[in-house]
């Protein structure tokens, strides 16, 4: 049983923790959404919502062992190091590796040979969080400044307080 | 009432964590979205494409770069729309007094002054080599505009709202942030007068005849990132000296 237990632990919790962590903040933020009554509280709530998938999406390009997705640009430079002293004992091994790839296809010097896509975490989600990490920061603006107006035309930001005061003013006119 | 919300909540976390088992495992190389020919694509043809070392510049400014000039329009719209929101709010007569914070922002502490006078240079030095080392390392337009942003945010909060405004008034940083864009705009457009689709640099080495095609892209991408400084710093700052004063742009925190 224990060994059953332990399977059903890891693949469901340890494998995918990722998606556990993103789904439990994505649930506090969806609750303090739903039922907080004040304004400022429920716009927290759709921070902590953003923050969760952000997490999601970067956590999907991690690959294992997989490094930045910014390549090594001072391969030419090193290679020519490598060649300079040919003797040296750290750098023999790189030099030759790089000169036969070298040889094999004309390409640019500073060119980096043999990318392996699985060295590198993939850059896409990266890219679609980097822009909507500074666009959910420009739309929590908009948001804070309507809150900012709805306080100056009801002194509250409670939700119930300022529902009451739109219906007294609905009966009075 | 309350719990209601939490019955919902739990019931969506349910179903998605109910998912869960179908999703790939942590730091899997071959789930779908890593092994997409797209992203195998970027990792791959980046270098050659380009000579633009960091794949994450190169996707932004580049492979999608429609997404990421329009990603730059909504920020501007966002600061338009906070401008818009809180002014037409100073007419309504009415609601909450004003809260008489002006006071508090005139005393001139000499150690939060003199820690800005240090700090702010350095901030936006090093926010001018997140934006210009972007496609090196890691940084970029976003980043080195939220940066640029925060110093002059942070020059508001220590001395004030009015002297920061005095050096960066607000017809001058509206001005900017649509400068921003317009850069953004023109790098496409030139490539459409020199016959190519918009946003495909390639062709603009025929503007100098020293560079080659793929000089052109690495060129035009920092060209564009500039532009999103542009746009991304004076939007933060508007979005906070707005926020900060009412819509007033007086007084401050």
């Amino acid at each position: 049983m224990s060994v059953m237990g332990s399977f059903i632990i890891s693949q469901y919790v340890l494998d995918h923790f990722n998606f556990w962590v993103a789904v439990i903040l994505m649930m506090i933020g969806l609750y303090a959404m739903i039922t907080k009554n004040n304004l400022i509280k429920k716009l927290i709530g759709m921070s902590i919502f953003q923050t969760a998938i952000i997490l999601f999406y970067v956590s999907a390009g991690v690959k294992e062992g997989a490094t930045i997705p910014i390549l090594e640009h001072h391969a030419a430079e090193t290679e020519q190091v490598a060649a300079g002293d040919a003797g040296a004992e750290h750098g023999s091994v790189v030099g030759a590796d790089h000169d036969v790839s070298k040889s094999s296809e004309k390409a640019p010097a500073h060119e980096v040979h043999e990318i392996n896509p699985d060295d590198y975490s993939n850059p896409l989600p990266h890219v679609l969080m980097l822009t909507a990490i500074v666009v959910g920061v420009a739309t929590l603006g908009v948001a804070l400044a309507v809150a900012q107006v709805i306080y100056k035309n009801y002194g509250t930001l409670e939700e119930d307080e300022i529902l009451a005061k739109i219906k007294a003013a609905e009966n009075d006119g | 009432m309350k719990w209601i919300g939490l019955i919902a909540v739990i019931f969506t976390g349910g179903l998605l964590l109910s998912a869960m088992d179908d999703f790939p495992n942590w730091g899997d190389a071959h789930s779908p979205a890593n092994s997409s020919p797209v992203s195998q694509y970027y990792i791959e043809q980046t270098m050659t494409d380009s000579g633009v070392p960091n794949m994450v510049t190169a996707v932004l400014a580049d492979y999608r770069g429609y997404d990421t000039m329009f990603e730059t329009v909504v920020v501007l719209i966002a600061g338009i729309a906070i401008m818009a929101i809180l002014r037409v709010a100073k007419q309504v007569p009415g609601g909450a007094k004003p809260t008489p914070a002006h006071e508090v922002g005139d005393q001139h502490d000499i150690i939060i002054g003199t820690t800005c006078r240090l700090l702010i240079p350095v901030l936006q030095l090093f926010a001018l080599y997140v934006i210009a080392h972007g496609h090196h390392s890691p940084g970029g337009g976003f980043q080195g505009g939220v940066i640029l942003g925060a110093s002059f945010i942070l020059a508001a909060i220590a001395k004030g709202l009015d002297p920061a405004l005095q050096r960066l008034p607000e017809k001058r940083y509206v001005k900017l942030a649509f400068v921003g864009v317009v850069i953004y705009v023109s790098f496409g457009v030139a490539c459409l007068i020199l016959g190519e689709n918009f946003l495909d640099y390639g062709v603009l080495h025929e503007l100098l005849p020293t560079m080659s095609a793929e000089e052109a892209r690495s060129h035009s991408m920092l060209g564009v990132e500039i532009g999103v400084a542009f746009t991304v710093s004076m939007i933060m700052f508007a979005i906070y000296a707005n926020l900060a004063s009412k819509g007033e742009l007086e007084g401050g925190l």
